[in-house]
């Protein structure tokens, strides 16, 4: 076995937390195994037990911040149900952080130290294209205002991604429509797009950050969407987390990004599928 | 049907009534949007490559695709004449389809052709078949190096590289999925 990747992701790993220890950040540990994955449309959670294997931390990271916690950062493993591909493994590991009273351009500035604290070869130099820029550029429409989920996804993968690999280092597509805001809140002033960004890095998705959406009734209702979408695809449908709709009436303004931190080490070994960077990819 | 997750490289669909083969394949799956099934595919009739990108919910049709052995009856002008081991039905396969292979095929040769509906698609030769040489220059007496090739011709008209130990009459073993000689078949 090549030991190189292992040491690397050591090395990587090491320069993450010492970034977050800098800067004040508390390392949490939450629920791996939960009883309500977060419901989202095309994310679906592997079953354990009676329990589901977690996504993403989201739902947990939300609940310390509604308690107080002001800066906090987690590095686990998280789950997904038939994602394999050579940028896709079922089980990978994410960080994600938050910081209260941010938002999700705060948070760019931060993931933008972050990166270049821990790769030292990587580009300076970042483009921010906002999603209709990109999409009337390279795929000659604006899903603002005018989404469809289908021509989306098709024209991201197809059209807008190619443009983005062709450019080259970091690229941020921003201001996605809200139809695809997830857990992000609209933007001021623009109700046609969320304040949600995508960093790419080298054509590779990397990160995904939001201004944090803290209002429980339009999150109500944009998991009761959810759920309706899911069932009418035969999916399986995932109760509404009370908990964590009540945690929202306390949670305090704030931004997060969930970065994937096996693509960063593939990236930062310059390899372009992650069995570079795991050993025990099956 | 197949639905999008059983998608993979090699597998053979049916596309607007044609059979086509997938020969790339990519999951794809853009941040919070839908897994995409991006494929690079040919057709199997016309050999022409597109791509396309299909979505988790999509079914995609089989092609009705079966192999059947026969064995080689005759030539009729520039048709190739099969008979179906079990039910002697013909199968009428134009010299255009076989390309180089037609020069391979020998009495009684049996074969196994693909068919797409009732429609004769492919068709497999064994590995190696044996041939005469028909013509090249002689080779110098007692060279027997392997790695020095001229040219020769079957009586078919084909042109193949043989080592230059090879003479008129001399019997080859030709690799038949590859068109190269293989090796000299002893004689007696």
């Amino acid at each position: 076995m090549n030991t190189g990747p292992v040491i690397a992701r050591d090395v990587l790993m090491r320069g993450i937390r010492a970034f977050f220890y800098a800067r004040d950040y508390a390392e949490v540990e939450t629920p791996i195994r939960l009883k309500i994955p977060c419901m989202e449309l095309h994310i679906d959670a592997e079953p354990s037990g009676d329990h589901f294997l977690r996504t993403s931390p989201e739902i947990f990271h939300k609940q310390l911040l509604a308690a107080g916690h002001q800066r906090i950062f987690e590095i686990g493993k998280c789950f997904r149900h038939g994602e394999r591909g050579p940028l896709h493994h079922p089980e990978y590991t994410m960080l994600e952080w938050y910081q209260t009273g941010a938002d999700y351009m705060d948070i760019l500035e931060e993931t933008k130290q972050l990166i270049a604290c821990v790769w030292k070869g990587v580009s300076r130099d970042w483009k921010i294209l906002p999603v209709s820029e990109a999409f009337q550029e390279f795929a000659g429409w604006d899903p603002a205002g005018n989404y469809d989920e289908n021509r989306f996804d098709i024209d991201l993968v197809d059209k807008v991604e190619p443009a983005i690999r062709k450019i080259g280092g970091p690229v941020v597509l921003k201001d996605y429509p809200v139809e695809a805001a997830a857990l992000s809140r609209k933007k001021n002033g623009n109700p046609l797009v969320a304040e949600r960004w995508e960093l790419y890095i080298d054509g590779v998705e990397i990160a995904n950050a939001y201004s944090e959406l803290t209002d429980p009734v339009e999150q109500r209702m944009r998991f009761e969407e959810c759920a309706a979408q899911r069932r009418a695809l035969g999916k399986t449908v995932y109760p509404i987390d009370e908990a964590f709709l009540q945690a929202l009436e306390h949670m305090p303004p704030a931004g997060g990004v969930a970065l994937g931190v096996d693509r960063l080490l593939m990236l930062l070994l310059g390899a372009s599928t992650l069995d570079a960077v795991l050993p025990f990819r099956n | 049907m197949y639905s999008a997750s059983d998608l993979k490289k090699g597998l053979k669909i049916e596309i607007d009534g044609d059979p086509c083969m997938i020969t790339n394949f990519e999951f794809s799956k853009p941040g919070k949007g839908q897994a995409l099934y991006r494929c690079k595919i040919k057709n199997l009739i016309t050999g022409n490559t597109f791509d396309k990108t299909y979505r988790s919910v999509e079914k995609i049709n089989k092609a009705s695709l079966m192999s059947r052995d026969f064995t080689f009856s005759y030539i009729d002008g520039d048709n190739y004449v099969f008979s179906d081991n079990e039910t002697f039905e013909e199968a009428i396969l134009s010299d255009e389809l076989l390309g180089d292979l037609k020069y391979f095929i020998v009495d009684d040769m049996e074969v196994e052709i693909l068919f797409h509906n009732e429609r004769a698609l492919d068709i497999t030769l064994p590995n190696f078949v044996e041939m005469v040489i028909a013509e090249t220059e002689p080779g110098a007496r007692g060279d027997t190096a392997t790695n020095v090739m001229k040219p020769a011709k079957l009586d078919n008209g084909y042109e193949i590289n043989v080592p230059i130990f090879i003479n008129e009459g001399d019997m080859i073993r030709i690799d038949t999925r590859t068109g190269t000689y293989a090796d000299r078949v002893a004689k007696g």
